[in-house]
């Protein structure tokens, strides 16, 4: 099959040539269909490359048949790979909800560009997971990053202007740094391409650009990483976006911060300058572990769910930073399962914030008093992606977790265990306020709520089922997390 | 996954039967009767299924069942061994009563939410199974934590403020201390030893220095936070919120006993006798669990609220099981298993009889029990030798576990807890005869009715069986010492 081979460009190619076509389709109707049906195909294209990952290892592709030096290179590795199943996955589950999910969250004018700007998004994160080449990948990040500073500023709540703004600030500086990196490394190599860079940076350890390279990118992608303190602009760009662009983001977004950031530690630094010479742990634990206290301890505090669970997001960037940190292999698999589990468990919560804002105006707590009578299938798969985000048995919370407290423990590190999951008890109490008021506490008005419509509880409800059958079997996350880490880092 | 056997099918049983229970609870909710009948035919279902593991077991069946695999090398394992069979048949016995029990209780009461509280109890049954039946320390943590969510909404089944005020204290206090505490040591474990399985002289043995191994015992003894170790056991008497028969079973048996169990397990099969006696920790364990046992007695005896004082008297006797755990020889073993079972039956034999109290008299405080042994002297009876088996008298099963736990303790070479547990037989006279005493020797107060009036018949039915297993239990201890013993000679073991 000759389109086979050409599948890690088209994955890329279809949604960047859908966007503009997307825009130019006139009714909300049919951007939607079409958006829906470029998000499913790239899905199945992801899962195809899976495939190819699992079966035959590394995928390499040059694009117009450029050898590797000289043209540009997408190199699928089973991370990338399972990057792009969960970028690609969240874009096709959430998709078929957003024409009802964004009803009045977005400004009328903006409706017409949703789509397209959605795919652009994706277009953007394919990419950054997709190439092997460095300022590619910050080409990638900068055409994600200017979509999803447009889809936050599509809001119609009028705070998510400012949002938007702020987080367009932040998100420059982020990407800059990453440009600063790139360049440094190229001034000193002389390649942009990954595989090359990881070549001749081993034969010059000490180098001053390098080292300054690496803290560029460090902090670059952990702004992209919203790792605390580098967090600022992420409450309010998930609170005030439309909700649909949250679950999207909330499972999907910091991740791509998170991959950059292995991506360039582990393929173009490598372990031994990152973490032996540069000793990155000394910022990855600290900030990893401050931002899962603080953010979970805040979160408690909130009164927007919305809120409540962009804080919570702060709090599980946190586990992972502190998983890539530990530098071991069962570290660095709790990081890469968790990216991947996270993504399902935010992405069914926020789904349920939309739900819950289409039928009742709004995500405070004093929505959810009673919900669990008017919407019980809706807080069904709230209690579940909850309990997984605590961490229960039988979730994917729980696997992440284990490999977390276990990677702590192989390191030596004790004390950092037990504030894993001294900050997982912080989340049962901020989950457990809301199951509090939704089971236990009657409604303030009498207006009869119906059930989320079908194309919001369905993915829900997949993203709740998924969360626990992910933790039942592992074969899936746990095998390809382990893969990837081999493939990684022999050394480890 | 490899095929079925028929012995795999009996243990998958144990835990699925429970969950179809709930299921068919769920879809007869519109008929009440047929609702009931399904709950008895689901726990009798479950004890014949429990009774032919215990056949096939002393058959020398093998009987294992993976259930899943979460984690690489860890699978979720469902084996018998003599304990677990022990608490399984304990427990899924005392359900078919229980729920004879709840069906008097309940509708004489006329409780709302009925099919909830059905369905939550047959869950918390089959997570009970699950911690029996357990195969490997992660299998019983999963379990462990499911024991504790499903019995949350029955906890809180009232809704009211103190209800929740309550499940509060009931969820974060274990919910906590088995995240917090108790996950760490099982992944601490795994860490240092490889494994998670239960093996006859333990896994840690040789693996690990004193230190670490005293930590993780301390971790596993307040982290199982369902053995009510102080400081940790305020959720046991704020659980009394919780209807009767919830009461009766599941805080005076299935959570509770799954608490003690696991430790009583994990001092066997994880860390071995041998290690726990030379570790420094224990010693300071014991004391722990000794000033629990005293203080709960202590606390016991100023308590009005007569479901309260069987709380901290259940707090108090879950210790002497701590203890016989960490005095780690043989017959502080048989003490702890004995006790598992006698305490079982003494425990919900007084918690029928005060539920019984509560739907016919409607009192609940120990001061306004005054003459009540002449309206209902068969249930005042009834609570009379429970006490007395729980005091340790002949001729009830009580006494054994106590012949046991002291025997231990003596020969264990601690022997102030013998001291221990005298003392605490004394306090156990003070907090629990003034009761049946008051009812039959003080004459009622004016504006009491003295018509004569029983609980209602299902709930009799139910405190006479128990009453039953009291004496029946000290008459034939045989077969569970047999049983246990089993479990330490180590051939019964894979």
């Amino acid at each position: 099959m000759r389109l086979l081979e050409h599948l890690p460009a088209l994955i890329v190619a279809v949604p960047l040539v859908a966007a503009p076509i997307c825009a130019l389709l006139l009714r909300t109707r049919f951007p939607y269909w079409f958006a829906i049906a470029v998000a499913w195909a790239t899905f199945a294209m992801a899962l195809l490359l899976m495939e190819q990952v699992l079966s035959q290892g590394v995928v390499v592709y040059a694009l117009g048949g450029w050898a590797p030096p000289w043209g540009i290179v997408y190199v699928v590795d089973p991370l990338s790979a399972m990057m792009l199943v969960l970028v690609s996955g969240m874009a096709a589950i959430i998709m078929p909800g957003t024409l009802l999910g964004i009803g009045s969250e977005v400004v009328r004018r903006a409706k017409r560009f949703f789509f397209a700007v959605t795919l652009l998004v994706l277009t953007g994160m394919l990419g950054i997971v997709m190439t092997g080449d460095a300022f590619n990948l910050y080409v990638f990040l900068e055409i994600a990053s200017l979509a999803s500073y447009a889809l936050v500023a599509m809001g119609s709540d009028r705070r998510s202007l400012p949002a938007a703004l702020n987080y367009l600030i932040q998100g420059t500086i982020g990407a800059t740094f990453i440009l600063i990196g790139v360049g440094l490394i190229y001034m000193v190599t002389g390649t942009l391409n990954m595989a090359d860079m990881a070549g001749r940076i081993q034969t010059l350890e000490g180098s001053r650009p390098l080292q300054a390279a690496l803290a560029f990118i460090l902090v670059g992608a952990a702004i992209k990483f919203a790792l605390f303190p580098a967090h600022i602009w992420l409450p309010n760009a998930y609170t005030h976006a439309p909700s649909m662009v949250s679950a999207f983001f909330g499972a999907t977004a910091t991740k791509l911060g998170a991959y950059i950031l292995i991506r360039f530690i582990y393929t173009v630094f490598g372990d031994e300058f990152a973490f032996g010479h540069m000793g990155i742990a000394w910022v990855l634990i600290p900030a990893g572990v401050a931002g899962a206290i603080l953010g979970s301890l805040v979160a408690i505090w909130q009164n927007d769910l919305k809120r409540m669970l962009a804080y919570s997001s702060i709090a599980q960037v946190g586990y992972i930073a502190l998983g890539i940190g530990l530098d071991n292999r069962d570290g660095l698999i709790a990081a890469i399962v968790h990216i991947f589990n996270h993504g399902l468990m935010k992405g069914a919560l926020f789904l349920v914030m939309a739900s819950v804002i289409l039928r009742l105006g709004g995500a405070n707590m004093t929505q959810f008093r009673g919900l669990g009578r008017r919407m019980p299938l809706t807080m069904a798969c709230f209690v579940v992606a909850g309990l997984s985000l605590i961490g229960v048995p039988l979730t994917v919370g729980f696997i992440s977790k284990w490999y977390l407290v276990l990677g702590a423990i192989e390191a030596g590190l004790w004390p950092i265990a037990i504030l894993v999951v001294a900050s997982s008890l912080l989340a049962v109490i901020y989950m457990w306020r809301v199951i509090e008021v939704a089971y236990f506490e009657t409604a303030t008005d009498n207006r009869p709520i119906k059930e989320a419509p079908l194309q919001l509880l369905l993915p829900t409800a997949a993203l709740a089922l998924l969360c626990v059958l992910l933790g039942i079997s592992t074969e899936f996350t746990v095998e390809i997390a382990s893969r990837a880490v081999v493939f990684l880092d022999v050394g480890l | 996954m490899s095929a079925l056997s028929s012995n795999g099918v009996l243990m998958l049983l144990a835990v699925a039967i429970p969950l179809f229970g709930a299921i068919a609870i769920v879809l007869l909710r519109r008929w009440p009767n047929a609702r009931e009948a399904a709950t008895l035919i689901t726990g009798v279902a479950l004890f014949v299924d429990v009774l032919m593991i215990a056949c096939a077991m002393q058959g020398g069946a093998t009987l294992n069942l993976v259930l899943a695999r979460p984690i690489v090398g860890l699978p979720l394992e469902l084996t018998v061994e003599p304990l677990g069979m022990l608490f399984a048949l304990v427990a899924s016995g005392l359900w078919i009563v229980t729920s004879v029990y709840s069906i008097g209780y309940m509708r004489a009461h006329r409780e709302k939410s009925q099919t909830r509280f059905y369905a939550f109890f047959a869950v918390a049954i089959a997570a009970t199974m699950g911690i029996a039946f357990a195969g490997n320390l992660l299998t019983l943590f999963v379990f462990y934590e499911a024991l504790t969510l499903s019995t949350f909404p029955l906890v809180t089944h009232y809704g009211t403020s103190a209800a929740k005020r309550a499940g509060r204290i009931y969820l974060g206090i274990l919910v906590g201390t088995s995240i917090g505490l108790f996950l760490i040591a099982i992944i601490g474990t795994y860490a240092v030893a490889g494994t998670l399985e239960f093996r006859s002289g333990g896994i840690l043995d040789g693996k690990v220095t004193g230190g670490i191994a005293g930590l993780l015992l301390v971790l596993y003894v307040f982290g199982i936070g369902k053995a009510a170790v102080m400081p940790f056991h305020r959720w046991l008497p704020a659980a009394m919120v919780a209807p009767t028969p919830v009461s009766a079973l599941l805080h005076a048996v299935a959570v509770v006993k799954a608490g003690v169990f696991s430790i009583l397990k994990i001092v066997t099969y994880i860390f071995g006798f041998d290690l726990v006696r030379g570790l420094d920790a224990t010693v300071a364990l014991q004391i722990v669990a000794a000033f629990t046992v005293i203080a709960a007695s202590l606390i016991a005896i100023t308590q009005d609220n007569l479901k309260a004082r069987l709380a901290y008297s259940t707090v108090s006797q879950l210790s002497y099981i701590v203890l016989a755990a960490l005095i780690a020889d043989r017959a502080g073993f048989l003490g702890g298993g004995m006790h598992i079972a006698t305490h079982a039956f003494g425990k919900i034999t007084l918690f029928f009889c005060a539920g019984a109290i509560l739907v016919t008299a409607h009192k609940s405080r120990v001061s306004e029990l005054d003459g009540l042994g002449r309206t209902m002297p068969w249930t005042m009876t009834a609570f009379l030798i429970g006490s007395l088996s729980i005091i340790g008298m002949p001729p009830l099963a009580g006494l054994w576990s106590k012949y046991y736990l002291i025997e231990g303790a003596w020969f264990g070479g601690s022997a102030w807890l013998v001291a221990i547990f005298a003392i605490s037989t004394l306090l156990n006279i003070f907090y629990l005869l003034p009761i049946p005493f008051r009812a039959f020797f003080r004459s009622a107060r004016a504006d009491d009715s003295l018509v004569r009036r029983e609980a209602p018949l299902a709930c009799l039915l139910a405190i006479g069986i128990t009453t039953l297993g009291c004496l029946m239990l000290f008459l034939f201890p045989d077969s569970i010492l047999e049983l246990l013993g089993g479990a330490i000679t180590g051939g019964a073991l894979p």
